[in-house]
């Protein structure tokens, strides 16, 4: 063991960590909105838009997120026609991928405060979307948040997916470094201290609010 | 887009070999991982729950760990870590067995679901009402016969649909055993990509293999859902307003 190797490199580990870090918060700054339209889309009476978010949804989370990445990596330029970099395509793959997650877990917060409620809002004069704004959305969102934050520590993991196509996001600098030093374990055993700290502190904010609604 | 199909492709050898060996090694892998997973978490699920404090804090500080590492980082530990901790004889014979990738994707995955899974029948324990224990005890029932009549009949019931949710998340999860060299099929119809340059004809296969797998799956547990119904529960669907 030789821990001189993770202390030489630490500022390397730190700029993966932020890479990795500001990947998870761009594909959730635009995979939660996309999830929403997607969520009211399921929830919409015209045959045609619920039927076909929900194959959009279904679709996704049968799929692994790793072959949605190499999708993406392949049909991006294929469709715009020209090269794009490695990181366009991965955050089109990431929103599109999480946002069928994110709409599952916006739709059941939706559905968990009930139809009567709506239709409560709608007979006392409020029109829908002042219904959805005053009376659903609030708590929705209260009986979402949990799930939304669990979520949020599924994508921060789920970058570790980004290590196949050589984005150098904490894992994948981990692995290069390991490569380099011939250092694999001190290594591994950091990156995995790393995300542990992240992911349990990010479970227990979700916890707190789990209680906080119960 | 400018894109000309060639699904004979799939057809044509080598790439139809390298696709039935990489469906076949996705199936088994999963199987296995699954299995394993499920005794793991039985036996973590039920020391969340005794009464004992050193076992219930076993079993939480083994789902913390587990649950808050990613799986390709996990796969990796097992893959380069922990056979350098283990003693020499074991890690030679280890490293000399045959498809040392394979088995440690399947310890990975198996260690990383069996925590999601005990976290699962921990809650489909603790759902079952106390009065339950109570009355099969009072009716003369032994402690063992409550649970095998009472408590494990109910708990498997309620648990269904959770583990149906958790077998397909294992399912889609064997695809991570790319990075540590397994090709099942995920790594199949890269490889095929890299080597015809058909990447739509090639994903394809994948996908389609795990949508139809995750449809059957889904088919087969409610069915079995419906078949075992006790009467009087709140059926799946039904709790919706």
């Amino acid at each position: 063991m030789d821990w001189q190797v993770i202390i030489a490199n630490l500022p390397l580990l730190m700029s993966g960590l932020a890479k990795s870090v500001q990947l998870t918060v761009v594909s959730i700054l635009f995979s939660v909105p996309l999830g929403c339209i997607i969520a009211i889309g399921r929830l919409s009476h015209r045959r045609w838009l619920s039927g076909a978010c929900t194959a959009f949804v279904n679709v996704l989370r049968s799929n692994p997120l790793i072959l949605i990445l190499f999708w993406f990596y392949f049909l991006v330029p294929l469709i715009t026609g020209r090269n794009v970099n490695d990181l366009t395509s991965i955050i089109a793959a990431f929103i599109v991928f999480f946002a069928a997650y994110f709409a599952e877990i916006v739709r059941s917060g939706i559905q968990s405060v009930g139809a009567r409620q709506i239709q409560a809002g709608l007979s006392s004069g409020l029109t829908y979307a002042q219904t959805m704004r005053h009376i659903v959305l609030p708590q929705a969102i209260r009986a979402m948040l949990p799930a939304l934050i669990t979520q949020c520590i599924v994508v921060f993991q789920g970058t570790t997916v980004v290590y196949v196509i050589g984005y150098s996001e904490l894992l994948h600098t981990a692995a290069s470094i390991a490569e380099r030093t011939v250092r694999p374990v001190e290594l591994y055993v950091t990156v995995a201290f790393i995300y542990f700290i992240v992911c349990y502190s990010a479970s227990r904010i979700a916890r707190h609010f789990e209680k906080g609604a119960a | 887009m400018r894109y000309e199909f060639d699904w004979g492709l799939l057809w044509r050898e080598p790439y139809f070999g390298w696709i039935v060996e990489g469906v076949l090694t996705t199936f088994h892998l999963a199987l296995l991982a699954w299995v394993l997973a499920l005794c793991l978490g039985i036996v973590i699920g039920v020391l969340r729950v005794t009464n004992s404090r050193v076992l219930r804090a076993i079993g939480t500080t083994y789902v913390e760990i587990f649950r808050n590492i990613p799986l390709i980082v996990q796969l990796f530990l097992w893959l380069y870590v922990v056979p350098q901790m283990l003693p020499r004889e074991f890690s030679f014979w280890w490293n000399r067995l045959d498809n040392v990738p394979y088995w440690t994707a399947m310890i990975g995955i198996s260690f990383y679901t069996s925590a999601r899974l005990a976290e699962q029948i921990r809650s489909a324990l603790r759902a079952i009402p106390p009065g339950q224990f109570k009355a099969g005890l009072s009716t003369g029932l032994t402690q063992v016969q409550v649970y095998r009549y009472v408590i494990v009949p109910y708990a498997l019931r309620i648990i269904i649909p959770a583990l149906t949710s958790e077998f397909l998340t294992v399912f889609k999860n064997t695809a991570l055993a790319l990075t540590i060299g397994v090709i099942e099929i995920t790594a199949t119809t890269r490889r095929i990509e890299a080597w015809s340059f058909r990447g739509i004809e090639a994903y394809t296969v994948a996908s389609l293999t795990y949508i139809a797998t995750t449809i059957l799956v889904i088919l087969f547990m409610s069915w079995l859902e419906r078949r075992y119904q006790i009467p009087g529960l709140i059926k799946r669907g039904e709790a919706r307003v």
